[in-house]
C-alpha cells in the first residue's frame, strides 16, 4: 500500500491512524448489528414493540452498513478507492443474490442425487421416483392443467376486457373492478371463493353463490372443490379471476398504442368492427400478448398456494409446487423435494434464455 | 360476412343516393345496437368479478346465525343481522358464545388477528425498503461505476430474473438452520430481499443508466464523492422507479404465504403473518364464515388501500416491466 499520493509524509502513525479505523469500522458495526439481532432473538424484547424495533433495526442497519463501507474506503487513499468502491455499491446485492438464487440452483441440483436426509448418494433414484409416482403423475397433469387453462383463461378474458373497456363508456370503472383482485393474496382469494363453491347437502339451504344459482335453475348442489377432475378446474377458475386484472392493464396500454388511424381506415374499408379487431388490433399488439402469456405462464407454474390453501392437494389436485413443499416438510425427504424444485427450474429456462436474448439484443449495456 | 359490395356506390341517381341514406341508417343502427350490447356485456363481466368481494364483505358484517342459514344476499331482508361483532372478535380473539340451532350455548375462542397483522408489518417494511436500498447501490455501480467483469455479472442478473425461489427453500432452509435464522424476521428479509433483488436491480438499472451523464459530471466537478452523488442526487431523481417497485414488493410479501411458511413456521405460532393466520383459520374452523370472512377482510385492507390509492403507480411499475419470475 506505497501508492498513497496524498502529499502530507506524517509517516507511519498517520497511515495506522487512516487505515485502522477504516477496518475497524465495519467490525464495530456488524457487531452492533448481530446484538441488535440477538436481542431480539432471544427474547429480551417482545410483543409488538419487538416488531416495530426489529423493523426500525433492520433497515437503520442495512442503511447504517452501506455508510460505514463507504466511510471506510475513502479513508483509504484513492488509488485503493478507485478499486474498492464498485464493490461497496455492488458487492452486497452480488453476495445476496449468489447467497440466495445463484448458489441454491447447483446446491439444490446436488441435493437431487442424494437420499432424503442428504447423506448417502442416490443417483437417479429421486427422478425416477418423480417421474413414476402416481400422485406425481397427477402433479405433472394438473400442472400441465393449469399451464394451459389458467394462461389460457387470463390471457383470453384480460383481452376481451381490454377491448370492450377501450370502447365502453365506463372504462375506468370497470377496469378497476376487474384489476382490483391483483391486491387481494392467493390465501384470501381462497377464503372468498371457497365461500363462492360452498356446498350445503341437497334439502338445505345452500349458502354458496354458486349452488345458490344451481339449485335456484331446478339442479343438485356440486361439491365443487371434491369433484375430480373438474375440481382443478375450478381451483384455475380462481388463479383466474385474480391474474386478468394484470393481462387487462398490460394489454389495455398496448391498445391505446394502436395508431388511431389504422383501425380507421380499416373501418372505412367497411370491415366489420369484430373483423377489425381480429385483422388489424390483435396482430399489432401481438408482441405484449406474448408478454403477459410468458408472463402468466412463469406463474402457473410455481402456482402454491391457492392449491394449499384451498384442498392441500386433496382430492387429486396435487400440483409440483405443493408437492414439493410437501416433500420438504412433510416427508422430509429433501431429495425428491430437490429434485421437483430442478423440475421446475428446467420448465423456466426458455424464460430465461429469452430473458438473456432480449438483453443482448437491446445492446443498452455498453 | 364481408360487405365489401357496399362500399363501391355508383355515382349519380337518385335511387342510387336514397339507397346509400338508409344503408347509412341501417349501419348506425347496428351501431348503436353493438354498443349497447358490448356496455351491457362488460357490466356483466364486472358484476361477475367483484360479486365474489362483496359476498365476502356482506357476509363479514352478518350475524354468525344468519351466515349457516342463509346466503349473503338476503342480507337486506335483516338489516339488523349486520355488526361488526365478527371484527372485534377476529381482532382482539376474545372468548365469545352463542346459542347454535339445537339450543346449546357453544363457546368459541377467536383467533387474534391483531398480532399478526403486526408481525406482517415487521415482515413486510423491512422486506421492501432493504431490496430497494441494496438494489440501487447496486444499480448505480452498474450504471456509473468501472469495474472488472461488469457485463458479465449483470448478465448474470439478468438470467437470475426468471429463476424460481423453489430452487432456492431447501439450502437456505439448512443455512438458516445452521445459522439460527430460521424463525427470524432477518432470515424473512433476507429471503425477500434475495428474490426481489433481480428484479429491482434491472428496473433501477434501466432507470438511472437513462439519467444525463451531465448530472454527475458537475456534481464531481463541486468535488462530491460517488457516495454523496447517489444519496443526494439519483436516489430523488430515481424515486419513480423506487415508488413503482415498491407497490409491487409490497404486495408481493404482504400477500405472500410461501416463504412465511417455510423460514418462518420455526418461531412457531407467535410470529405468524396474516396469510399464515388466515390459513389456520380456514383449516381449523373453516366452516365459521363470519370469521373467516372477516379474517379475509381484515388481511385485504392494508393492499387494497395501496392500491386505491396508488393504482397510477402499480400501473406504470406492472407496463415498467414489474413482474416477479
Amino acid at each position: 500500500m506505497k501508492g498513497k499520493s496524498e502529499g502530507r509524509t506524517s509517516g507511519r502513525g498517520a497511515w495506522i491512524g487512516r487505515v485502522v479505523p477504516a477496518f475497524l469500522a465495519p467490525v464495530l458495526a456488524l457487531a452492533a448489528l448481530w446484538a441488535g439481532f440477538a436481542l431480539i432473538k432471544e427474547g429480551w424484547i417482545s410483543g409488538g414493540f419487538a416488531a416495530a424495533f426489529a423493523a426500525v433495526w433492520g433497515v437503520v442497519g442495512a442503511a447504517l452498513l452501506y455508510f460505514v463501507a463507504n466511510w471506510s474506503v475513502e479513508r483509504l487513499g484513492p488509488k485503493v478507492r478507485a478499486k474498492a468502491l464498485p464493490f461497496v455499491f455492488v458487492g452486497p446485492a452480488l453476495l445476496v443474490m449468489a447467497w440466495y438464487l445463484a448458489a441454491p440452483t447447483v446446491r439444490t441440483l446436488a441435493l437431487s442425487f442424494f437420499d432424503a436426509s442428504s447423506r448417502g448418494f442416490a443417483g437417479l433414484d429421486n427422478y425416477a421416483y418423480v417421474f413414476t409416482d402416481r400422485t406425481m403423475r397427477i402433479a405433472f397433469l394438473n400442472n400441465l392443467a393449469w399451464l394451459v387453462f389458467g394462461t389460457g383463461f387470463s390471457v383470453l378474458s384480460g383481452l376481451a376486457i381490454a377491448i370492450m373497456a377501450d370502447r365502453s363508456r365506463f372504462e375506468r370503472v370497470a377496469k378497476s373492478l376487474v384489476f382490483l383482485p391483483m391486491a387481494i393474496s392467493f390465501v384470501g382469494a381462497g377464503v372468498i371463493w371457497r365461500f363462492v363453491y360452498a356446498y350445503r347437502p341437497e334439502g338445505d339451504a345452500q349458502v354458496g353463490l354458486l349452488n345458490a344459482l344451481v339449485t335456484a335453475a331446478g339442479g343438485a348442489p356440486v361439491n365443487w372443490i371434491v369433484e375430480r377432475p373438474w375440481n382443478t378446474l375450478f381451483l384455475i377458475v380462481i388463479f383466474v379471476w385474480l391474474q386478468t386484472g394484470f393481462a387487462m392493464v398490460v394489454l389495455s396500454a398496448a391498445i391505446k398504442g394502436v395508431p388511431g388511424e389504422l383501425l380507421e381506415a380499416a373501418r372505412i374499408d367497411g370491415a366489420s368492427e369484430l373483423r377489425v379487431v381480429r385483422s388489424v388490433l390483435i396482430p399489432s399488439i401481438l408482441p405484449s400478448i406474448v408478454t403477459v402469456a410468458t408472463t402468466t405462464l412463469l406463474l402457473t407454474l410455481k402456482v402454491f398456494d391457492i392449491v394449499y390453501a384451498m384442498t392441500n392437494g386433496l382430492y387429486g389436485t396435487e400440483v409440483l409446487a405443493s408437492q414439493q413443499y410437501k416433500q420438504m416438510f412433510k416427508f422430509l425427504h429433501y431429495g425428491r423435494g430437490s429434485a421437483i424444485a430442478i423440475i421446475i427450474l428446467v420448465a423456466v429456462t426458455p424464460m430465461i434464455w429469452y430473458n438473456l436474448r432480449q438483453f443482448n439484443k437491446r445492446e443498452a449495456f455498453s | 360476412m364481408s360487405r365489401v359490395d357496399e362500399r363501391s356506390p355508383l355515382p349519380g341517381a337518385d335511387f342510387e343516393e336514397a339507397a346509400a341514406v338508409s344503408r347509412l341508417r341501417r349501419v348506425s343502427v347496428r351501431k348503436v345496437t353493438g354498443r349497447l350490447v358490448l356496455n351491457a356485456v362488460l357490466a356483466l363481466v364486472c358484476a361477475a368479478w367483484t360479486l365474489p368481494t362483496v359476498g365476502l364483505l356482506v357476509t363479514s358484517f352478518r350475524d354468525p346465525d344468519m351466515v349457516s342459514r342463509s346466503g349473503w344476499w338476503s342480507a337486506a331482508r335483516d338489516p339488523k343481522g349486520l355488526s361488526l361483532d365478527n371484527y372485534r372478535t377476529v381482532l382482539a380473539g376474545q372468548d365469545w358464545s352463542y346459542v347454535d340451532a339445537s339450543g346449546e350455548t357453544v363457546r368459541l375462542r377467536g383467533e387474534n388477528m391483531l398480532g399478526a397483522f403486526g408481525n406482517s408489518l415487521a415482515v413486510t417494511i423491512p422486506s421492501v425498503l432493504i431490496p430497494i436500498l441494496v438494489a440501487a447501490f447496486a444499480a448505480y455501480g452498474f450504471a456509473w461505476l468501472k469495474f472488472p467483469g461488469r457485463k458479465m455479472l449483470f448478465v448474470g442478473i439478468v438470467a437470475l430474473l426468471a429463476v424460481p425461489l423453489q430452487i432456492a427453500l431447501i439450502p437456505i432452509l439448512r443455512d438458516y438452520q445452521k445459522a439460527g435464522l430460521n424463525g427470524s424476521f432477518l432470515g424473512v428479509w433476507l429471503a425477500h430481499t434475495g428474490f426481489g433483488l433481480p428484479l429491482a436491480t434491472y428496473l433501477f438499472y434501466n432507470y438511472i443508466s437513462t439519467l444525463p451523464r451531465s448530472i454527475l459530471e458537475s456534481a464531481f466537478i463541486d468535488g462530491a464523492s460517488h457516495y454523496t452523488c447517489f444519496t443526494r442526487l439519483i436516489l430523488p431523481l430515481a424515486m419513480p422507479a423506487l415508488a413503482s417497485f415498491a407497490i409491487f414488493q409490497f404486495l408481493w410479501v404482504w400477500n405472500d404465504l410461501l416463504v412465511a411458511l417455510v423460514f418462518l413456521s420455526g418461531a412457531g405460532r407467535t410470529m405468524e403473518v396474516l396469510t399464515q393466520r388466515l390459513l389456520a383459520l380456514a383449516g381449523s374452523r373453516g366452516q365459521d364464515w363470519h370469521l373467516l370472512t372477516a379474517g379475509a377482510f381484515v388481511s385485504m385492507l392494508l393492499p387494497l388501500a395501496v392500491f386505491f390509492g396508488l393504482q397510477k403507480h402499480f400501473v406504470r411499475g406492472l407496463l415498467a416491466g414489474s413482474v416477479k419470475g
